[in-house]
């Protein structure tokens, strides 16, 4: 059977509405002529046509709704419901982010309560919601530490380093920024390699980017050393916070010596995906650097009296590298945090961090007798396999993830962290129970079985999906990206 | 409440990776600092943080029963209710960015759908899947211009009509980059603002001429003689569009455009106090591989089915690190797929009608106030569905007032363009009634009145 669905555009009838306007209740006015377009080639379908469309469409996706999405690095947890009623409250979703300070104070209430819940996890003592996501928080972090060494009259420090297993936008972000990337190796315990990372320390060294735990799943037990090695040479520390799933009530950044780093609402709280965004992004940063946070930041304007409630408003930091985007920052995915929060409150943060830490290490000894595990050490909330199994050479890290979906499970993320060739990264989140991670065992030790009896079935996978593997090599070639 | 464990599940679990408690599992992290105390509330039942939430949004005013003539970036439309129902789908909302097209389907066709929608509806023939917003999409189109021209051109030339943050935000991506200069010629009047005014300025170290349109202060202008000499000195053009306004207008791609950007949020995506917005892309096909963010293109699957696919990685930070376009991961992708869905739902009548609301109903109010003792109407050219009003007293008093009344007046320009003097930026979306405006107009008369005592 065809599982294609049409396009809006093949669905589309001449002379069909799926919406009306009221009419009109005041004078038509004339548009000139010439700056009128000639056609507006948009589609025409009913309300009907258009609802069918779109849910068959969901239907052809996998989700968290559906099952476990063990996402390595993505922190993929269920997303609870009451924060998304909490989104769509109408004094929340419906306000204008330029109206009188006076009649959003609610609102401005909540990104300041949100500043300070993410200070009292980091330790930090101040933060900025102004980033769009992840990426978004490293360049404004990296373009802090830019701007607190020109501050210093030391352009000259130009060297960002970035360990050899680090995400994809941290040397993105760190050239945005100005920077030269220098990698950092990795030790055969997954940690930052001290010899390599102090022959790199030098006079041109302007920081570091760290995320750990990285993205091997691993905390560096080095952490303090690491950071002290960089602060001695002169170069500043960045937290990439994607994974602070595992160090909520466990650790806080600040303490170790980091001096900015950024959170990710999207994963660390819960706040849902959506395909691919919108999520949101949260910087926090020391004393030393919180001039230089992008704004504005809300703030308390007018302390509160016996009287009246205090006046809450915004204030751009005095040495601020800027604006990041437009307006305040993502508020309704930062109501959704910030419900997420309250309703967790500081033990059941803790928890999340425990269990999500649990699920992974119970996933990863049940694994570990199957598929070659390249670091042997307690992990945090995820970690990685490396598909290389001598008696299965023709099969990769690809083929398991593709046979996966045949057992109704997202594969994880493969090939991913680049320092491992053949990764499987695995991180099954708190919110996945143990039927389901014995499931998900379950299936990986079939596909590890079925990987040397019938190779095939893993090179021909998926099968029992709607659509199968796609030619690449055509999309790219015979490029069509719109109609 | 969102961790299923019993206590025997954790027990077993722990047995089973031969640990004696949850504690043990963070031995690496040093002691000195192992388990901080958190200074943060008791969690909350549903039932408690919903009364809290509450309790919270009642200190704000909804638009729900309420005139707001601010737009300024964020424009107050009518959003259909199948939107939210659809996007509301956890087949939608809670996968992650389509990696698997195996089972992503769903996400990948509905972008490229959206992709075909923004192409159409700007005149272009190229679309990624999104940026963050209208101030991103910008930044995004000066780093494009900076690749294109492998940093050999240092020059981004700004019209004033842009929108401050846009501006704002362009310059902390870029000001200073690699010793990239953004020049952004002062204006003193709305007049002043021009196509013509920039043309001077453009030289062989110009990379990208950014001009918006309608512009901040609503003026619509045609750029076509002003692409010709952008492309006379072999730079790039960038439109920045607000897309309900290409219900009506010419389109940039009719105009010569090289690139069109701007913010999606009037295309059925909720004001919610600012974000998360949209940020539109769109491109001539040439340029397609310098512009970052995912896109989608369409294929087959290995049974012969069309599919569609993230396509041309190559440019991303996931391949390419350091050598990346962008450092952009997650973009708007859930933004999307409303403005798909408010665009089908619409069509093209749809789309036609509600500009064309938004303009006569702008029209009315800007004719209606230019009638009220002491108000001015400053923009001299054709406007869209906002326009500056000169007012007899400061901009905030006349709020103030327009508030105790429960109405959200103009946005107040006379702090950043003091150059205008008592200045509002005055938006009317068909979300406004010929009533409000009637309203609007009796309280600037009061609020005259109380300025004379
Ligand atoms: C380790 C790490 N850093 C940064 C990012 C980027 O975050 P975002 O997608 O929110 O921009 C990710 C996202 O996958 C990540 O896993």
């Amino acid at each position: 059977m065809d599982a294609t669905e049409k396009t809006i555009f093949e669905l589309s009838a001449t002379g069909r509405k799926g919406f009306r306007f009221p009419s009109s209740d005041v004078p038509s006015s004339d548009l000139p002529e010439s700056l009128q377009r000639k056609d507006l080639p948009l589609p025409e379908l009913s309300e009907v046509d258009v609802v069918r469309h779109y849910t068959r469409l969901s239907r052809l996706n996998y989700s968290l709704d559906n099952g476990m999405y063990p996402l390595g690095s993505c922190t993929m947890k269920y997303n609870p419901k009451i924060c998304e009623k909490a989104a769509r409250i109408s004094a929340f979703a419906n306000l204008h982010p330029l109206q009188p300070i006076e009649s959003v104070q609610g609102a401005v209430l909540i990104l300041y309560e949100m500043q300070i819940i993410l200070q009292e996890i980091s330790g930090f003592p101040a933060c900025s919601l102004t980033p769009a996501a992840g990426a978004q928080g490293e360049f404004g972090g990296v373009k802090m530490i830019a701007a607190s060494l020109r501050d210093r009259g030391e352009t000259q420090r130009k060297i960002m380093l970035i360990p050899d297993s680090a995400h994809g936008t941290n040397p993105a972000s760190s050239v945005m920024s100005g920077f030269e990337c220098l990698a950092v190796r990795t030790d055969e315990r997954g940690n930052i390699d001290l010899n390599d990372l102090t022959s790199k320390c030098n006079e041109r060294l302007a920081g570091i980017m760290i995320t750990n735990p990285n993205t091997l799943g691993l905390f560096d037990e080095n952490i303090v050393e690491v950071i002290r090695i960089v602060h001695q040479a002169g170069g500043l520390v960045y937290g990439d916070g994607a994974n602070m799933n595992a160090l909520l009530g466990i650790v806080k950044p600040a303490e170790l010596g980091f001096d900015v780093m950024h959170f990710n609402l999207h994963k660390t709280f819960a706040t849902p995906h959506g395909g691919g965004g919108p999520g949101a992004g949260a910087i926090c940063c020391t004393e030393q650097l919180k001039a230089y946070l992008p704004g504005p930041i809300a703030d308390i304007l007018e302390e509160a009296t016996e009287e009246v409630p205090p006046l809450y408003g915004y204030r751009m930091p005095e040495k601020s590298i800027g604006m990041l985007r437009s307006f305040w920052g993502h508020f309704g995915i930062i109501v959704r945090a910030y419900c997420y929060c309250m309703m967790l409150g500081a033990e059941g943060l803790r928890r999340v961090a425990e269990y999500a830490t649990l699920n992974a290490n119970y996933l990863m000894e049940a694994l570990k007798q199957d598929y070659p595990l390249p670091y042997d050490r307690t992990c945090m909330h995820e970690f990685v396999l490396d598909v290389k199994w001598p008696d299965a050479p023709g099969i990769r890290a690809l083929d398991v993830a593709k046979r996966l979906m045949d057992y109704k499970f997202h594969p994880p993320t493969n090939y991913f962290p680049l320092i491992v060739h053949e990764a499987l990264m695995i991180e099954p989140t708190e919110t996945e129970s143990k039927e389901t991670l014995d499931d998900f065992i379950k299936a990986m030790k079939t596909i590890a079985r079925e990987a040397r009896e019938n190779p095939e079935l893993l090179h021909q996978a998926p099968t029992e999906t709607p659509f199968g593997r796609m030619d690449e090599v055509k999309a790219a070639r015979d490029l069509k990206i719109a109609e | 409440m969102f961790i299923p464990h019993t206590d025997a599940d954790r027990e077993s679990m722990l047995a089973a990776i031969g640990k004696k408690d949850l504690n043990e599992l963070f031995d690496v992290v040093p002691e000195k600092y192992r388990f901080p105390k958190l200074n943060l509330q008791p969690g909350l039942t549903e039932p408690e943080v919903t009364f809290l939430l509450d309790e919270i949004s009642s200190a704000n005013l909804s638009l729900d029963h309420t005139a707001c003539f601010t737009g300024a970036g964020a424009y107050h439309h009518y959003i259909p209710a199948a939107i939210d129902n659809l996007i509301s789908r956890g087949d939608f909302y809670t996968a992650y960015t389509p990696y698997q097209p195996e089972i992503s389907q769903g996400t990948l066709q509905a972008v490229y759908e959206y992709q075909s929608l923004m192409a159409r509806l700007t005149g272009m023939e190229a679309a990624n899947a999104s940026h963050y917003d209208g101030a991103t999409a910008c930044a995004e189109a000066g780093v494009l211009a900076y690749h294109q021209y492998h940093g050999k051109r240092k020059k981004i030339l700004v019209s004033a009509g842009l929108h401050p943050h846009y501006l704002l935000t362009l310059k902390t991506y870029l000001q200073d980059f690699d010793g990239m200069q953004i020049e952004c010629p002062k204006a003193t009047s709305l007049d002043e603002i021009s196509p013509e005014k920039l043309e001077e300025k453009i030289d062989m170290d110009t990379a990208l001429v950014l001009v918006q349109y309608p512009d901040f202060f609503g003026q619509i202008q045609d750029f076509s003689e002003l692409a010709k000499a952008v492309h006379e000195k072999g730079a790039l053009l960038c439109v920045c569009i607000n897309p309900i306004a290409l219900g009506l207008l010419k389109t940039p791609g009719e105009m010569g455009a090289d690139i069109v950007v701007g913010e999606g949020q009037p295309l059925g995506i909720p004001l919610s106090y600012g974000g998360p917005y949209l940020g539109i892309f769109t491109t001539r096909k040439e340029l397609i591989r310098k512009v970052s963010g995912r896109i989608v293109g369409e294929t087959v699957d290995n049974r012969g089915q069309r599919a569609y696919v993230l396509t041309l990685t190559a440019r991303e930070q996931h391949i390419r690190r350091e050598k990346a376009t962008s450092n952009i991961c997650s973009n708007q992708s859930l933004n999307a797929l409303t403005a798909a869905i408010y665009l089908s739902l619409l069509g093209r009548d749809g789309l036609r009608a509600v500009a064309k609301l938004c303009y006569d109903k702008a029209h009315y109010a800007a004719k209606e106030i230019s009638k009220i003792h002491g108000y001015r109407i400053l923009n001299q050219r054709p406007f869209f569905h906002e326009f500056v009003v000169s007012c007899p007293q400061p901009p905030s008093d006349i709020n103030q007032h327009l508030l105790d009344h429960g109405m959200i007046g103009g946005y107040d320009l006379s702090e950043e363009y003091p150059m205008l003097g008592n200045a509002m930026l005055i938006a009317v979306t068909e979300m406004i009634n010929k009533e409000d405006i009637d309203d609007l107009c009796e309280m600037l008369k009061e609020g005259e009145h109380h300025g004379r005592h």
